[in-house]
């Protein structure tokens, strides 16, 4: 029998995050926003590794999926806060919001999800380049109907958000979305997502309905990235349809394939590094995203298979997949 | 055609034919394969062996005609359900998932008969562990059998081309299939990697009770293990029957075998 550790690595991280959280008000405000934003920067990169990586669909609609579970569940805690409060009252003051984000967050993750299987659904005939436009497309369209609703605030956004989002909800969902994609993808249920990656022919001859593997990565990464979209709402306490536009997506995609794609400690550190360095290269000013850019270029030239992908990780992980009968 | 024979067969092709526009690449073809029968199935390049795989497959939907599979008809359905079905392939140019392990190529194909989905696989209880205990077990038996357990481990691709094609029938073996079809297994082997094949397919049908369907060009390895042939010219079988018929055949040497 071998130790659980998926398991043991959630519970550690839960209680760690809320043992931090209760500190968070002693750290400096910008390093608690930027650790914010890598915390919600995991939960979007390693969601998309699910499809992109692991299933092998090149999504470009992930800031789409965000947009729909940040504007679900803002509008829920705006317009549905105060009666779903007086409803919870019964868990007292902060239990009671407890409740109301976590059902928030939960609605905008299935709002997001809905959306992945309504873009799922075309990429069962569409591969490659053909599905990035078409969830690229998607995710522009989310964007354009979001300005075009006058009751979410329309171009300018909607604004007056709670400030609900905490160290413990962005790397508690962080930890959560983390261990759901590891199981699920070291089972043998899961190994078809990379079967599927690998080869869809082969897979279908071995009894893998490719179909159905797609829709479930679509949906599953949707409703992490609806979770994320939460949280930067409450976060940020106004969103507005730019922050959701298609750059955003592709800096998703570069974290993932920066990490080294179905690599997820590395999709993990990239998350981190690709967030921390814009922060770091602010004293050079306007050369920022120019050296920004080129880091990629180079790291991009330098390790093409992923900038964290040694060799060692998948070596160990098929030695232990191997290796537990 | 006597009705008494459908229930013996595992696999009936009655009048097959399947047209991509104007061409027909296979015309009213019949073919049946009975339990634990070892079927050839030969003829010149671009005869129509491969499609003839791919209709029976799924990949492909006959234009005309019916196939059946132990009674059952099962043209129009997709790839995965006919290997739910029972019939299990491999492929002319090797279709392994390169960057899996050997263990986990076998095991994607253990994934038929895994009971528990998506909760499962997150929650991690114990039925979980159970089942891929089992699962895992069932694996390293299967490469045990084959000779390739040293090399679970390994990236696929990291094989060489010998274990490759081993490890691809392996791997079909893993769905429990009723009936394998083997796409040209012997390209590329040396004669002793051809003989150790010809034993391995006759062991294979032996230990698994199974029915092979066989596509292959090396007529020493074709007429060596085969228990009846058929011959296919351009999308039409031209002959069938035992090797011996086959080979002195005229129809079959002035079409493929020569003189």
């Amino acid at each position: 029998m071998k130790l659980p550790l998926p398991q043991l690595f959630l519970v550690a991280t839960l209680l760690v995050s809320l043992t931090i959280s209760h500190f968070a008000h002693r750290f400096d405000p910008y390093h608690l926003e930027i650790t914010i934003a890598v915390g919600i920067n995991i939960i979007l990169a390693v969601s998309l590794n699910l499809i992109n990586g692991y299933t092998g669909q090149f999504s470009l609609g992930h800031a789409g999926f965000m947009a729909m579970g940040a504007y679900t569940s803002a509008a829920i805690s705006i317009h549905a806060g105060p009666t779903l409060l007086s409803l919870f009252g019964f868990a007292g003051k902060s239990g009671s919001i407890s409740l109301l984000f976590f059902v928030a967050l939960l609605s905008g993750g299935i709002a997001a999800a809905l959306a992945g299987l309504l873009v799922g659904t075309p990429s069962l005939r569409l591969k490659g380049d053909y599905l990035a436009i078409v969830t690229l497309g998607f995710g522009e369209i989310i964007r354009v109907i979001f300005r075009n609703i006058e009751p979410l605030g329309g171009a300018l956004g909607l604004t007056g958000i709670p400030a609900y989002t905490t160290f413990f909800w962005t790397f508690g969902f962080a930890a959560i979305t983390v261990y759901t994609i590891v199981s699920l993808v070291h089972s043998t249920y899961g190994r078809g997502f990379l079967a599927v990656h690998d080869d869809e022919v082969a897979a279908e001859a071995m009894g893998i309905n490719t179909t159905r593997y797609k829709i479930v990565a679509f949906l599953i990464g949707a409703f992490f990235a609806g979770i994320a979209g939460g949280l930067y709402g409450h976060f940020k306490l106004s969103i507005a349809p730019g922050g959701f536009d298609f750059m955003r997506s592709i800096e998703i995609v570069v974290m993932v394939i920066l990490g080294g794609m179905a690599n997820t400690p590395g999709v993990i550190a990239a998350a981190i590094l690709l967030t921390v360095l814009p922060e770091w290269l602010r004293p050079v000013q306007e050369y920022r995203m120019i050296i920004y850019s080129l880091l990629l270029i180079v790291l991009m030239l330098t390790r093409p298979q992923g900038l964290f992908s040694f060799g060692w990780y998948e070596k160990w992980r098929a030695r232990r997949s191997a290796t537990e009968a | 055609m006597k009705p008494v024979s459908h229930q013996q067969n595992l696999l009936d092709i009655e009048q097959c034919t399947i047209r991509f526009g104007g061409l027909s690449a296979v015309t009213q073809l019949d073919l049946s394969i009975g339990e634990n029968e070892l079927v050839g199935l030969i003829g010149p390049n671009g005869a129509g062996k491969t499609t003839v795989f791919n209709l029976i497959t799924g990949v492909y939907s006959p234009s005309e005609g019916m196939i059946s599979f132990e009674g059952k008809r099962i043209q129009g359905k997709r790839p995965y359900q006919i290997t739910e079905h029972g019939i299990a392939r491999t492929f002319q140019n090797i279709r392994l998932f390169p960057s899996l392990t050997v263990f986990d190529n076998v095991r994607v194909a253990f994934h038929l008969h895994v009971a528990s989905g998506i909760g499962h696989a997150i929650w991690r209880g114990k039925a979980f562990w159970n089942e891929e205990k089992e699962i895992s077990n069932r694996v390293m038996e299967l490469l045990k059998i084959f000779n390739l357990e040293h090399l679970a481990s390994q990236m696929a691709r990291s094989l060489p081309y010998g274990d490759q094609r081993r490890l691809e029938i392996v791997r079909a073996l893993a769905t429990k299939p009723r009936l394998l079809l083997l796409d040209e297994p012997a390209a590329g082997m040396n004669p002793t990697e051809k003989i150790d094949l010809m034993m391995l397919i006759r062991f294979i049908k032996a230990e698994f009770g199974l029915s092979v369907l066989l596509v292959e060009h090396d007529m020493q390895v074709v007429m060596g293990i085969c228990q009846r042939i058929a011959v296919l010219d351009h999308g039409s079988k031209i002959a069938e029957g035992a090797p011996d018929q086959i080979r002195n055949d005229p129809r079959v040497i002035e079409a493929y075998l020569g003189k």
